[in-house]
C-alpha cells in the first residue's frame, strides 16, 4: 500500500472509531470513574498512531462489530479483540476470569445472602451484597446449627450434541433470565477464541421462550426431568440437581411456557426420547 | 566412595528436599541403588509424568506419597469435566506395595469414595491424608477413613469439592481414636454431630491444628476451645450469634486461654460485635485469614494493628487502602499477603483499594517476599516503585480485574512495570501478569526472570515473539499456563527442546495450529502433546485450525488413555501423519 493508502484509511478508521465510540457511549451510561471511558479512547489512539508506521504491533480494540476489519497489511483484528465494558459487569461470561477459586466465589455468594439477612437484624455493617436473596435462620438448640442452603451453587450443564459439560453457579443468579442468557453465551455462542462479549440491551432467552431448537431442563432431586422456568426461582434453587440443554423435540409434554400470575404454576414431566 | 551402605543410608536421612535427592541419586551406580531403597518421601508434580508401576519399581519403601493431577488452570473452570487426574491407579498399585504407606497428599485429583475405603483398609500404618482442591468423593468415604485409620494423625480437606451427604462420619471415629494432630473439615457444609466433636476432640491431646466447618456455630466455639488450649491452629466456624453477652464472655475467655494459637482462619458471616473476643490472641498470631470475613476496613484495621508478629495474611478488599497503610506500619514482620475481591464481576469499585495500598505495604514491610493483590487499577510508577522497594519478592501474583487495563495515568501499557518487578526481584520464583502488556513485557521477562519458574499469563502479548522470549530466555522455567494470548505456532516450534526441561505448559484460547501440535508432537516424543476441543471432532479438522486448549507435559510414562473424548494426545509416530 502506498503512503497515501495508510492516510486514507487511517482517516476512515478514525472517523469510524470516533462513530462507535460516541455511538457505544449514548447506550451506556456514565461509569463513577473515568478509567473505562479513558480505556476506550486510548484503545482507538493506539489504533491510530501505528498506522503511520509500516512495522508495529497492533493493540487489540473492538470496532464495534465483529466482522474482520482489514487494514490492508495482512493483518486483522478479530481474535483476542476486547472492548471494555464502561458500565456494570467485568465480562462475567468469559470462563475463568477474575481468577477467583470457585471455592471462595461460592463462599462469598453464601454470605452475602447471610449478611443480609444479618443486617435486617439489626447489626448495623454496611456490607455490600448484590444478591437479593435470604436465608433462615433456624432456632439454635444445642445438636441443630444454621444450615446452608442446600448445594454449593455449581450444578452441571450438559447439552444434546456435545460431549462435555460445564459447571453454572446458580448462585450467581436471582432469576430465569440471567441464567437462561449466561448459559445461552456459554454453550449457543461458543467460539474457538474466547470472545468478549459486550453488554448490549439482551432479548428475552430464546431458551426460555421457546424460539430455539433448544430448550432448558433440570433434573429435580426426585430424579425427574422438568421444565425450567415453571416453578418460582427459589423452589427451583432448591430442587435442581442439574441441567441440560435439551433438542426441543427430544422433549415432549411440555408445560406451557407463559403462565398467568395468578395461575398455580404446573410442573410437567418432560417424557424423554431415548 | 568407601563408605559403607549403611552410613551412606544415615548420611542421606539428613537430605529431605526432592531436588537434592534426585541430585543424590545421580552421582553414581551405588549412590542411586541406595538412596532408591532409602526414599522414604515422593513428590509427583504431574501425576501422568510416571507411572504408578515406574515410581514402585524403582522406590520399593516409601512411607509418602504426594501428587498432583490438573492444571492449576482448573480451579478456575478452564478445564473441563472428566479431564483426568484419577487417583485411581495410584492406589491399586500403592495398596499392593507400599503395606506401611503413612502419608497421602494429593492435589487437584479426582478421588473416589472406594479409593478412599482402599486406603483406610490398605495401610495399618496410615497417619496423614490430604486433599486439597481434590473431588470425587462424598462424606461416606470420609467415614470409612475416621473408622479404619486407627492411627490417623491428619485429615485435611483443604478446599476440595465434597458430595456432603450428611455430617454423620464424624462421628465414625472410634472412642480408642487419639491420635488427631490435625484436622481440617472447612470445605464441607453439613454439620456434625456436636457432641460427637467435642468428644474427639477432648480425647486427642496432641491436637494442634483444627479447621471447622462454617456450620459449627459461635455460641459452642468455646465449649471446643476449653477443650483444646493446646491448639496452634485454630479456623472457626460461623463467626456470627445473637449479641448475648454470656456468648461473648465465654468466647473472651476460651480464647484467652488459647496461649498457644498462632493462626487464625475461619470467619464466615462475621459479626463484629463478636470480633474483640480474640483480641487477646493477636500479639502471638503468626497467621491470619479473614479472607471470608466481610467486615471493613475499621474493623480489620483494629484487628491487625494489634498484630505485630504477624508474618501471613490474608484479606478481602473491604481492608481499603487505609487498612493496608495501617498493616505496613504495626506488622513489620509481613511475609506474605493476600487480598481477594469481594466484587469482582463489577468493573466499578466497591471499595477504595488501590494500587496504593500495596505501594505501602511494600514501603513499611521489608520481609515481604509474596504478594497476591486484586486491584481495579494500576500504574508503571507503583510497580516500580514496588520492585525497587521489595527486591526480595519471590512470588508476585497481580490481578488487574479488568482484562488489558493500562496504565490508569499513562494509558501506557504495563510493560515498564512489570518489568522492573523481574528487573529488581531477582529472586522471583512465581509471577502473574495483567493489565495491558505488550511483547515488551516478555521481552524483559525473559532477560531478567532467570530464577522464574512458575508464569501465568491472560490477555496479554501481540505476537509469537512474546513467547519465544519466555521460552528463550526463563532458564528456571517449570511451569507456564496462558490464556487468550495471540501465541501460535512459532514461537512453539522454535522451543521445542525447552519443552521437555518443564514440568508443563498450557495454552488456552490462542493460536496455535493443530498441525503445529502434530508436528510438535513427533519432535518431542517425550512429551505428551494433548488438544482438548469442545466440539468433539478433532479428526476432520484442517491442520491449520486453532486448537481451544492444549496442555503439553514431560512424561517418561508415554500417552494417557484414561482421557475423554474431547482430549486426543497427537500421535507420535510420523507414519500415522495425515
Amino acid at each position: 500500500m502506498k503512503k497515501k493508502d495508510y492516510k486514507v484509511t487511517a482517516f476512515l478508521l478514525f472517523f469510524f472509531s470516533l462513530f462507535n465510540f460516541f455511538k457505544t457511549n449514548i447506550f451506556t451510561s456514565t461509569p463513577n470513574s473515568p478509567f473505562p471511558t479513558c480505556t476506550l479512547l486510548y484503545n482507538h489512539f493506539c489504533i491510530l498512531l501505528p498506522i503511520m508506521d509500516t512495522t508495529f504491533t497492533l493493540a487489540a480494540a473492538d470496532y464495534g462489530d465483529e466482522d474482520e476489519l482489514e487494514l490492508g497489511l495482512g493483518l486483522s483484528l478479530t481474535s483476542g479483540a476486547y472492548a471494555p465494558s464502561s458500565n456494570g459487569p467485568i465480562s462475567s461470561q468469559v470462563v475463568g476470569w477474575p481468577p477467583v477459586k470457585t471455592y471462595r466465589m461460592n463462599s462469598l455468594v453464601n454470605q452475602a445472602k447471610f449478611s443480609k439477612n444479618e443486617g435486617e437484624k439489626g447489626a448495623g455493617e454496611d456490607i455490600t451484597s448484590k444478591k437479593k436473596k435470604n436465608i433462615n435462620h433456624e432456632n439454635k438448640n444445642d445438636e441443630t446449627v444454621t444450615k446452608e442452603t442446600g448445594h454449593s451453587g455449581f450444578v452441571k450443564v450438559n447439552m444434546d450434541g456435545l460431549p462435555i459439560g460445564r459447571k453454572v453457579d446458580l448462585n450467581a443468579h436471582d432469576c430465569y433470565e440471567t441464567l437462561a442468557q449466561a448459559l445461552e453465551i456459554m454453550f449457543l455462542k461458543a467460539s474457538t477464541n474466547a470472545s468478549f462479549i459486550r453488554t448490549e440491551k439482551q432479548q428475552r432467552s430464546r431458551l426460555l421462550d421457546g424460539s430455539s431448537e433448544f430448550v432448558l431442563t433440570y433434573e429435580d432431586k426426585e430424579g425427574d426431568w422438568m421444565l425450567v422456568g415453571d416453578v418460582p426461582w427459589r423452589m427451583f434453587l432448591g430442587t435442581v440437581k442439574r441441567l441440560r440443554i435439551m433438542k426441543t423435540s427430544d422433549a415432549n409434554g411440555l408445560a406451557p411456557r407463559f403462565q398467568e400470575k395468578n395461575q398455580k404454576p404446573k410442573n410437567k414431566r418432560i417424557e424423554l426420547k431415548k | 566412595m568407601g563408605f559403607p551402605e549403611e552410613v551412606l543410608e544415615h548420611v542421606f536421612s539428613f537430605i529431605t528436599s526432592h531436588t537434592d535427592r534426585n541430585v543424590v541419586s545421580l552421582v553414581c551406580k551405588s549412590w542411586y541403588e541406595i538412596e532408591r531403597w532409602c526414599r522414604r518421601r515422593i513428590f509427583v508434580g504431574n501425576c501422568y509424568a510416571v507411572s504408578p508401576a515406574m515410581m514402585i519399581r524403582r522406590f520399593p519403601e516409601v512411607r509418602s506419597v504426594e501428587l498432583k493431577g490438573k492444571p492449576h488452570f482448573a480451579d478456575f473452570n478452564l478445564v473441563p469435566d472428566g479431564w483426568g487426574g484419577y487417583f485411581y491407579p495410584w492406589i491399586c498399585e500403592m495398596a499392593r506395595a507400599y503395606p506401611w504407606l503413612e502419608e497421602i497428599k494429593l492435589k487437584r485429583m479426582v478421588v473416589t469414595d472406594d479409593n478412599l475405603e482402599l486406603i483406610s483398609k490398605s495401610f495399618k500404618n496410615f497417619k496423614v491424608l490430604v486433599l486439597s482442591s481434590c473431588e470425587g468423593f462424598s462424606t461416606h468415604g470420609l467415614a470409612a477413613i475416621a473408622a479404619n485409620c486407627r492411627n490417623l494423625r491428619e485429615l485435611d480437606l483443604r478446599e476440595s469439592e465434597v458430595e456432603d451427604l450428611s455430617g454423620h462420619w464424624l462421628s465414625h471415629f472410634p472412642d480408642s481414636c487419639t491420635s488427631l494432630q490435625s484436622l481440617n473439615m472447612s470445605c464441607l457444609s453439613s454439620e456434625v454431630s456436636f457432641s460427637a466433636l467435642q468428644r474427639l476432640i477432648a480425647r486427642s491431646p496432641n491436637l494442634k491444628t483444627l479447621r471447622l466447618n462454617r456450620a459449627v456455630p459461635l455460641e459452642k466455639l468455646s465449649t471446643l476451645l476449653r477443650r483444646a488450649p493446646q491448639l496452634v491452629e485454630l479456623g472457626t466456624g460461623a463467626y456470627s450469634a445473637e449479641i448475648r453477652p454470656d456468648v461473648y464472655a465465654n468466647l473472651t475467655e476460651a480464647f484467652s486461654r488459647c496461649k498457644e494459637v498462632k493462626g487464625l482462619s475461619g470467619f464466615w458471616d462475621v459479626l463484629p460485635s463478636y470480633l474483640p473476643a480474640i483480641y487477646s490472641v493477636c500479639s502471638r498470631l503468626t497467621s491470619l485469614n479473614l479472607s471470608y470475613a466481610t467486615i471493613q476496613s475499621p474493623d480489620v484495621t483494629k484487628i491487625i494493628t494489634q498484630c505485630p508478629n504477624l508474618q501471613s495474611l490474608s484479606v478481602l478488599d473491604y481492608i481499603e487502602d487505609t487498612g493496608l497503610n495501617a498493616l505496613s506500619l504495626s506488622c513489620k514482620d509481613l511475609r506474605e499477603l493476600r487480598v481477594f475481591p469481594s466484587d469482582p464481576f463489577v468493573a466499578n469499585a466497591n471499595v477504595s483499594l488501590t494500587e496504593q495500598g500495596l505501594v505501602a505495604v511494600s514501603e513499611g514491610c521489608s520481609k515481604l517476599q509474596s504478594v497476591l493483590y486484586f486491584c481495579r487499577q494500576m500504574s508503571n510508577s507503583a510497580l516500580t516503585t514496588i520492585a525497587k522497594n521489595r527486591p526480595n519478592l519471590t512470588c508476585f501474583r497481580l490481578c488487574i480485574l479488568e482484562p488489558r487495563a493500562p496504565d490508569y495515568l499513562t494509558f501506557e501499557p504495563l510493560d515498564v512495570g512489570f518489568g522492573a518487578i523481574v528487573e529488581h526481584c531477582k529472586q522471583l520464583q512465581r509471577l502473574s501478569l495483567s493489565g495491558l502488556l505488550t511483547d515488551r513485557v516478555f521481552e524483559y521477562i525473559g532477560k531478567w526472570a532467570k530464577k522464574l519458574e512458575m508464569l501465568s499469563i491472560a490477555f496479554a502479548g501481540d505476537s509469537d515473539l512474546g513467547l519465544h522470549h519466555v521460552l528463550s530466555g526463563c532458564d528456571s522455567l517449570r511451569k507456564l499456563e496462558i490464556r487468550d494470548c495471540p501465541f501460535g505456532d512459532k514461537a512453539l516450534l522454535a522451543n521445542v527442546s525447552k519443552l521437555e526441561t518443564m514440568r508443563s505448559l498450557w495454552m488456552s484460547s490462542c493460536s496455535v495450529s493443530l498441525g503445529a501440535c502434530k508436528r510438535l508432537s513427533q519432535k518431542m516424543p517425550r512429551l505428551n502433546v494433548e488438544v482438548i476441543d469442545e466440539q468433539g471432532d478433532l479428526d476432520s479438522r484442517p491442520d491449520n485450525c486453532h486448537v481451544e486448549k492444549l496442555y503439553i507435559y514431560r512424561t517418561v510414562a508415554g500417552p494417557r488413555f484414561d482421557m475423554p473424548s474431547f482430549i486426543r494426545t497427537m500421535d507420535q509416530n510420523p507414519t500415522y501423519r495425515s
